[in-house]
């Protein structure tokens, strides 16, 4: 399943709250009151159709987005395992929880050319940091860890921010 | 940054209420003044510590359609494959990675029928395989940058 052609509905006044949201929350006592003159809406409104959204996963939570470089992790390295299909989501589910790792899918492998199926992206201080790190997921795979290997960056060729679908 | 701004980051990372004060709300957790936790959000925003503060879209709820691409490509076209890819603006990111499959970039379309025309494109363009790699499943992750 490559994509999901509907997603939960989200009607024009979605869309208007989403675009006023791009930049970040309105710093001020009452930002959601804010938004709601803004958009000439009642405050109620606003604050329903923002739960609503956190609800069916459209946001996934209100919260402060740390610039990882800017902390001192500078390192990150995507981590692919070979995983049996069998477990996958068990062994996801326990790779995911990690408090080192920042994003976890199961993927399809390539055969013969790529046997991975799970993507782990580790972030840390540095290299060691990250190996260590690695070696951690190794053990909690235990026998499922049928082979891995880490993919660092070297260069960020493009980024782009999000772009609210039309 | 100080031990209160190292606070606001670790505990703000994880939601924040929707309520008519949750900067209030929030503060109170944090045992400081809503004042200073507006005043002080701003400041790491604006010295670009925290990137943004606010809600955290899901592109894919939105009707949309994503996937994770890579090629092989030769070092000696590095430069125009990187052109040719990033010309497409339905890709979003693209990195540089230490491997046989060294170029990773990620493709977002409005539907999902314009995903695969864009990898025929680039395939095209390119004369090399696009390795489709389309998420399956999605794990929860706990990852929060302590500071």
């Amino acid at each position: 399943m490559s994509q999901k052609a509907t997603g939960p509905m989200i009607d024009d006044t979605d869309r208007r709250l989403i675009n006023a949201t791009e930049e970040g929350l309105p710093l001020c006592p009452k930002p959601y009151h804010a938004l709601a003159g803004e958009l000439d809406l009642s405050a109620d409104e606003v604050m329903d159709r923002m739960r609503a959204m956190l609800d069916n996963g459209i946001i996934r939570r209100i919260a402060a987005v740390p610039n990882h470089y800017k902390l001192g992790y500078t390192a990150n390295g995507m981590s692919v395992w070979d995983v049996p299909d069998a477990v996958i989501s068990l062994a996801g589910a326990k790779v995911g929880a990690l408090d080192f790792v920042s994003h976890c899918y199961h993927r399809p492998r390539h055969m013969p050319e790529w046997p991975f199926n799970l993507f782990a992206m580790v972030h840390g201080h540095d290299r060691n940091e990250i190996e260590e790190k690695v070696e951690t997921i190794s053990e909690v795979l235990g026998p499922w860890d049928g082979g891995h290997r880490v993919l660092y960056s070297t260069r960020i060729l493009k980024k782009t921010g999000f772009r609210l679908v039309a | 940054m100080d031990d209160m701004d190292r606070r606001i980051i670790n505990e703000l990372q994880d939601g924040f209420p929707v309520t008519e004060r949750p900067y209030a709300e929030a503060a109170k957790q944090l045992q400081m003044d809503e004042d200073e936790l507006i005043e002080r959000i701003g400041k790491l925003c604006k010295d670009g510590t925290l990137n943004r503060f606010g809600p955290m879209f899901n592109a894919e709820n939105l009707g949309g359609a994503v996937t994770l691409a890579a090629i092989r490509a030769p070092e000696n076209r590095f430069d125009e494959i990187t052109d040719m890819v990033n010309a497409h603006p339905e890709v979003s990111q693209n990195y540089a990675r230490e491997d046989d499959l060294n170029m990773w970039f990620v493709i977002a379309t409005e539907t999902p029928g314009r995903l695969s025309k864009v990898i025929a494109e680039i395939e095209y363009e390119t004369g090399l395989e696009v390795f489709d790699m389309p998420k399956i499943e999605e794990f929860y992750v706990g990852l929060r940058f302590a500071v």
